[in-house]
């Protein structure tokens, strides 16, 4: 793997709302090394598109708010630098892809105005010269008769192909890193697939680092090197997708997997549900965040917050399960043998 | 630092620490937070708009005022005293009085009674004329609402103050006549409104629900749908009402409204433009009650617009 | 595009078609009214008025001479003025309602616009309240009130402008605040709500997330979307601004069309009354036309409108 470009350090957002302050993100940390393509995994509202936003400083403020944390990205910290600075970072280092192609481009101007708009910002192309590159990205996300599409308006077109839009906007730069929120939620399962195929094949050939944010583990297996799964934002778990998918220690991340439907499973074998909903994250559980829908769930478990273990060289959780070693599983042994 | 004798207790707080819970295998959904019910929310939210509580208290009040002025006041609002006209506001005349030395603090709130009478009348008019349409038109669509759309899209496109002037130059002048005018295309709005809503109630999966259960199509429309459609037919509601408060005083400031000596803020404007710059007082007080009633009707309205808007909420 | 402008226009003329024949009836079916012949003024004016509406013949004839006429933009004959065609009277005073009424739809737009997005951009704090609170009472306070009230501040009390009259440049001014107040208020309001959704949307964050200055973002992005509720809303504005001339140009003795049409009103000259209601209403009806094509011409996604959209 090659050298780190985004550091993400002890990650704070919170939202000011009426009837308190919603602690969207708890200490988040991870890193993205050059070329990598990270999946960060969870349910709605577990934070994972707040962090997102909080890479790019698209949060509104005030509501929002950071409490406390750095981005260091190619060796400054993104919270710090000024507006003016961000500016020449968003959509030029770093491209970002949204959930909804629906609503995410400008429906009264032309498609190849949004494209071209980043491009004249940026690297300061004169409009010609901004047009025959904003063509050459429409057909390199294999889009058909680009110069016909520029013309057009995002009405005009389907659903996949405003997906492919959006990733042309998001790499009209050549960006070092490219976030996907939840790309192919929005998109029927044959276009999710050649979405996915799309950004595989991209990364693969100009070596684009990518966060993947998603809620769909199934469409992590094709393109991610690594997984990080965020519960009641935080991270509970993070290893390679092969750890994740093979040896999964969180209790979350079990169930994460067990939910999920497999081919090589027998017919009759139910799929198993996380009973529960998340914690109401104007009060924070003050122990694990999985903890009132955990079924090993333990009193330690509803006083304190979990530390990290390390699992692997790549893999580590943040789950008392682990953490309590021995004892731990000795206590749970002796009272299962009790009863 | 842990003393020796203590480490016993300790061991056992650690032991007992990491005790499963034991849960409930099929795992109940919990609430974990204490949820308001929609009304209570909308009522919470209406109630902390203090511009909109404002515009209540003020409509409360002139209603009451209203009312009880006419009845208590030892002058009545049509009889001439042609021996104390136009005087200044005083003890005996709180408002002054106008040209024929009638009080012109009765007036006032007759003026009041019939800017009343006639905003909530036309309201409620619009209300059931547009409900019965728009329901219809909603809840049946296709060639039914087709055509009932554009017979109302016809007359929407005729100037409504055309229409009602129209009419009552030909017509006789009265508060009804004003009133059946206004009501004309009056309703178009609220029948949109409540077509809107339904079409987009009606495929919504509790209509669905009750359908393949066999309820009827009117039980269903008047079960589920309208309760439901309430909040922007209240709103729409509401503010309907100053705009008919509006078009009376209007009319009647042309003559065309209600005619002397019944008391209507539109007349008495209409009267003292002409002694404005002599007897102030008899623009001034209709004036005022009038962009005050409307401004109440107004900020109200809004308030109990965006205490209906669930947009709003999920900010 | 093409289905909805003919569609729009069919709309119309249908609904002008409904206007005339409305008038028709009403003229026929009420009493007092200039076309039973026992009630008019002068021998004069009623050999006139047979003359010109065929009294002598059946009602349905009567009905296709009527609509000739209008064809032909012939108004008819006033009752109360010897001599004086309706074309006449609106001919000579519209020029003057019609300057009022552009400079007053103008104003609307302009200062309208200026609040609203100073509104939307200062979302909650204070220059937002103040505008709103500007906003209501421009909706409040209404023109028969308005008008008066400035007349009397700075006209009588201050003597800044003239009383009455429409000659001088700043003669426009208090005329004009008094009939756009209401318009200023309500598209201050309409750009306010849609800039604020506007400029939450998911595109505003994409064009953030390129690295945009956020005033390319606000004109770029958040105006133009913004602004088409009011393109839509201009021809309702048309007529708010035509009708509330009406006691405009009573107060402040500008002589219009309203004016007359107040006076017709006054004297129950009915020709007179039918003839300005008429125009009104075509003029009306135009505007709102013209503002359902400009709406399809700044909103790329009604051109190649097919079906209306709830």
């Amino acid at each position: 793997m090659g050298k780190t470009i985004l550091e993400v350090r002890d990650l704070r957002v919170s939202f000011e709302v009426y009837g308190g302050e919603v602690e969207a993100v708890r200490g988040v940390s991870f890193h993205v090394c050059e070329g990598e393509a990270v999946a960060i995994v969870g349910e709605s509202g577990s934070g994972k598109s707040v962090t997102a936003q909080a890479i790019m400083r698209l949060i509104a403020m005030p509501p929002g708010k950071f409490k406390s944390g750095s981005v260091i990205f190619e060796g400054r910290d993104l919270l710090t630098i000024s507006e003016k600075e961000m500016q020449k970072v968003r959509g030029n280092k770093i491209g970002m892809i949204f959930q909804d192609p629906m609503t995410s481009l400008n429906p009264t101007m032309t498609i190849g105005m949004q494209i071209m708009e980043s491009l004249i910002k940026h690297q300061r192309l004169r409009k010609s010269a901004a047009k025959a590159r904003a063509i050459e990205l429409l057909a390199m996300v294999g889009i058909p008769d680009p110069e016909t599409r520029m013309k057009q308006y995002p009405h005009q077109m389907s659903g996949g192909m405003r997906q492919r839009v959006m990733i042309a906007i998001a790499l009209a730069c050549n960006p070092a890193l490219l976030i996907a929120d939840e790309p192919t939620t929005a998109l029927d399962v044959t276009i999710q697939a050649q979405v996915m195929q799309f950004m595989k094949e991209l990364q693969q050939n100009t070596n684009t680092s990518i966060i993947l944010i998603t809620h769909d583990l199934g469409v992590v297996v094709d393109l991610c090197d690594r997984v990080i799964v965020m519960y009641a934002g935080q991270i509970v778990e993070t290893g390679t997708k092969w750890e994740i998918f093979k040896n999964p220690q969180h209790p979350y991340t079990k169930g994460l997997l067990k939910s999920l439907p497999r081919l090589d499973q027998p017919k009759n074998e139910p799929l198993i549900p996380i009973y529960g909903t998340p914690p109401d994250m104007i009060q924070p559980p003050q122990g694990c965040g999985f903890c009132s829908r955990c079924e090993s769930a333990m009193r330690i478990c509803e006083r304190q917050d979990p530390e990290w273990t390390a699992i692997s060289e790549t893999q580590s959780v943040r789950c008392w399960l682990q953490s309590a070693g021995e004892k731990a599983a000795a206590v749970v042994g002796g009272k299962e043998a009790d009863a | 630092m842990r003393i020796e004798g203590n480490t016993n207790t300790v061991v056992q707080a650690n032991v007992d620490l990491f005790a499963p819970i034991g849960r409930d295998p099929s795992g109940k959904e919990r609430i974990e937070r204490k949820s308001m019910s929609t009304w209570q929310h909308i009522r919470y939210r209406l109630f902390s708009n203090k511009l909109a509580m404002t515009g209540l208290v003020i409509i409360i009040l002139i209603t009451l005022l209203a009312i009880f002025v006419p009845i208590i006041s030892p002058h009545d609002h049509f009889t001439n005293d042609l021996e104390n006209t136009n005087q200044p506001p005083s003890w005996n005349h709180w408002f002054g009085t106008d040209d024929l030395g009638r009080d012109m603090f009765v007036r006032t709130w007759k003026g009041a009674q019939v800017s009343l009478f006639v905003g909530v009348a036309a309201a409620l008019i619009d209300l059931v004329i547009g409900v019965v349409y728009g329901g219809i038109m909603g809840y049946y669509g296709g060639k039914v609402d087709e055509v009932m759309n554009r017979i109302a899209e016809i007359l929407y496109a005729i100037p409504y103050l055309l229409v009602v002037i129209m009419l009552l130059v030909v017509m006789e002048p009265s508060l009804t006549t004003i009133i059946v005018a206004m009501s004309i295309t009056g309703w178009i709005n609220m029948a949109w409104i409540v077509r809107g809503q339904i079409m987009q109630l009606k495929n919504q999966e509790y209509a669905l629900a009750s359908r393949s259960l066999g309820a009827s199509s009117m039980r269903i429309l008047f079960r589920h749908l309208i309760p439901n459609a309430m909040g922007p037919i209240i709103v729409t509601l509401t503010l309907s009402v100053p705009s008919a408060i509006f078009t009376e005083a209007f009319l009647s400031f042309l003559g065309l409204g209600v005619q002397s000596p019944v008391a209507s803020w539109g007349t008495m404007l209409d009267d003292g433009i002409n002694a404005l710059t002599v007897y102030p007082w008899r623009e001034f007080f209709p004036a005022l009650f009038l962009s005050l009633t409307m401004f109440a009707f107004n900020v109200f309205g809004d308030g109990l617009r965006d205490a209906f808007d669930p947009v709003m909420r999920k900010s | 595009m093409v289905r909805f402008i003919l569609q729009k226009f069919v709309f119309m003329i249908v609904s002008l078609f409904v206007l005339v024949t409305a008038t028709f009836v009403l003229m026929n079916a009420v009493p007092g009214s200039p076309l039973q012949r026992e009630k008019a003024t002068t021998p004069q004016i009623q050999k006139n008025l047979e003359a010109y509406y065929g009294l002598d013949k059946p009602l349905i004839q009567q009905y296709g001479i009527y609509l000739k006429n209008l064809l032909k933009f012939d108004l008819g004959i006033s009752m109360k003025k010897r001599f004086y065609s309706v074309n006449k009277i609106i001919a000579d005073s519209f020029k003057y309602s019609l300057r009022l009424g552009v400079v007053s739809v103008i104003t609307s737009v302009i200062a309208g616009c200026v609040l609203g997005i100073i509104a939307a951009l200062h979302h909650r704090k204070f220059l937002d309240n103040l505008a709103m609170v500007l906003a209501v009472i421009g909706l409040a306070v209404p023109s028969m009130v308005m008008a008066p009230l400035l007349q009397y501040l700075f006209a009588v009390k201050f003597r800044l402008f003239n009383v009455a009259g429409l000659e001088r440049p700043l003669d426009y001014v208090l005329p004009t605040i008094a009939l756009s107040s209401a318009s200023i208020a309500f598209i201050a309001r309409l750009i306010r709500t849609t800039m604020t959704e506007v400029l939450h949307a998911d595109f505003i964050r994409t064009a953030k997330a390129k690295g945009l200055p956020g005033h390319l973002i606000v004109w770029r992005h958040a105006l133009r979307n913004s602004m088409l509720p009011v393109v839509t809303y201009l021809g309702y504005l048309v007529a708010g601004v035509i009708t509330g001339s009406v006691v405009i140009e009573a107060i402040f003795a500008i002589p219009g069309m309203g004016k007359f049409f107040v006076q017709s009103v006054v004297d129950r000259d009915y020709p007179l009354i039918m003839g300005i209601t008429v125009f009104y209403a075509v003029l009306l009806m135009v505007c709102r036309f013209l503002a359902d094509i400009a709406y399809a011409l700044v909103d790329p996604r009604m051109r190649n409108f097919t079906k209306k959209v709830a």
